[in-house]
């Protein structure tokens, strides 16, 4: 069986083929979800997000132009969207997802490790991480994005990517050490 | 020795794409180089595999979307103005051309464009040889278009040749295409602003056969 590359979806989602959009979407949608409730936090939001997220790629599908991944382009479009929508949210919101994150702090170490393994207490650690730190993560480790294409959805440069990352795995390894695990670095 | 420690600091902000396996062969190469050379940083790299695992498995325990995000597309789709069918680009159609072909396809289409080339390239000198100083060959195949100020070929662009390799050629050569693809995937290309007189065609056509990226190459009018 052919399958249709991304590029050739979005020339046929350009001139109006439905068809092709509920390929692209069943190809991206589940990726481009975890991508926006990574950022968002929130299950409703990170669904009504995904609907425009692809709305917008059906409405500007003739202006794609090709110099990205068309995954790149739609997790351009996903973040903007994200974005927008952190900053609509009301501010008691925010505040309980503070809340929520500084919690995982109140375990003491011990406990934290006889509670949990390495490999869980990584997984707590990425998520107390910055929104800013967590995306970049995302982005390399999940979304299999190149120092270049991060820096395309991002809208950094690409020597930014490379210390934000660099950062974000430093902070990674503060949190850990907090919670008992000392991994000798940095 | 501080160009040495500063290369390996450089290294080490790759390791993240070295694991997810995003790294160009050539960064690629100098990361596995580092890591043979270096335990320590062998050691870092074990560490970020670590987070590379725990940011898969964290990001698939969050689940997917509901139906209702499908639903809720589907009807803005639906409520949106009907699209007049727009003409795609040279990349679109380039694209959806290679994307006709099955693999088994392509590999016999490269097997014949091997041998066409051969073929073309003989039957292409016979002709241009004939032509002589009369200004060109017209193939039957060719498609038709209303005459225009120019030189023009008619172009098979190799099975092989990649979207990026035809886009280069052809913005490197200034050719811009007027019609196709047409049957067996012809273009018919504008290579000269100005008509080019039999010898400097002849020379053109000789440079273009040789391009990797034609498979097929013949003039028209």
């Amino acid at each position: 069986m052919q399958t249709s590359s991304d590029e050739v979806l979005i020339s046929r989602i350009a001139s109006g083929d439905r068809l092709a959009m509920q390929v692209l979407f069943a190809r991206h949608h589940v990726r481009v979800y975890r991508f926006v409730l990574r950022l968002v936090r929130n299950e409703a939001t990170a669904e009504d997000l995904i609907s425009e997220v692809f709305l917008d790629v059906w409405r500007q599908a003739a202006k794609f132009e090709g110099r990205s991944a068309v995954s790149t382009w739609m997790l351009s479009i996903a973040r903007f969207k994200a974005l927008s929508a952190l900053r609509r949210r009301p501010e008691q919101e925010l505040d309980a997802e503070m809340a929520e994150a500084i919690e995982d702090h109140s375990d003491d170490p011990e406990v934290t490790l006889a509670k949990k393994n390495k490999s869980a207490v990584l997984r707590d650690v990425l998520n107390a991480l910055s929104a800013e730190h967590r995306e970049v993560v995302d982005l390399v480790y999940y979304h299999e994005k190149s120092v270049e294409e991060v820096a395309r959805i991002v809208g950094i440069p690409e020597a930014t990517v490379k210390t934000r990352m660099f950062y974000a795995r430093k902070k990674l390894s503060e949190l850990l050490k907090e919670r008992g695990i000392d991994r000798g670095w940095p | 020795m501080t160009s040495e420690r500063n290369d390996l600091d450089g290294i080490e902000e790759l390791l993240p794409w070295h694991a997810a396996g995003t790294l160009s062969r050539r960064d690629a190469e100098r990361v596995e180089d580092a890591l043979n050379r270096d335990p320590e940083l062998a050691r870092r790299f074990d560490m970020v595999r670590d987070e590379l695992g725990a940011t898969i498995q964290l990001n698939e325990s969050l689940g997917a979307p509901s139906a209702r995000a499908m639903e809720s597309l589907f009807a803005k789709i639906d409520a949106e103005p009907k699209r007049r069918r727009v003409s795609l680009g040279l990349g679109a159609r380039i694209t959806e051309f290679f994307a006709g072909f099955t693999p088994g396809a392509m590999a016999y289409a490269s097997a014949a464009a091997v041998l066409a080339i051969v073929l073309q390239a003989g039957v292409i000198g016979v002709l241009v040889s004939k032509s002589g100083s009369e200004g060109g060959y017209e193939t039957a195949s060719a498609p038709t278009t209303a005459p225009g100020v120019g030189a023009f070929t008619i172009i098979r662009f190799a099975p092989q040749a990649t979207m990026d390799d035809i886009t280069k050629f052809m913005e490197m050569n200034h050719f811009s295409v007027v019609s196709g693809p047409s049957g067996g995937g012809l273009y018919k290309v504008r290579v000269a602003e100005a008509p080019l007189s039999s010898g400097d065609f002849n020379t053109l056509l000789q440079k273009l056969q040789g391009d990797k990226v034609v498979g097929f190459v013949a003039p028209t009018r």
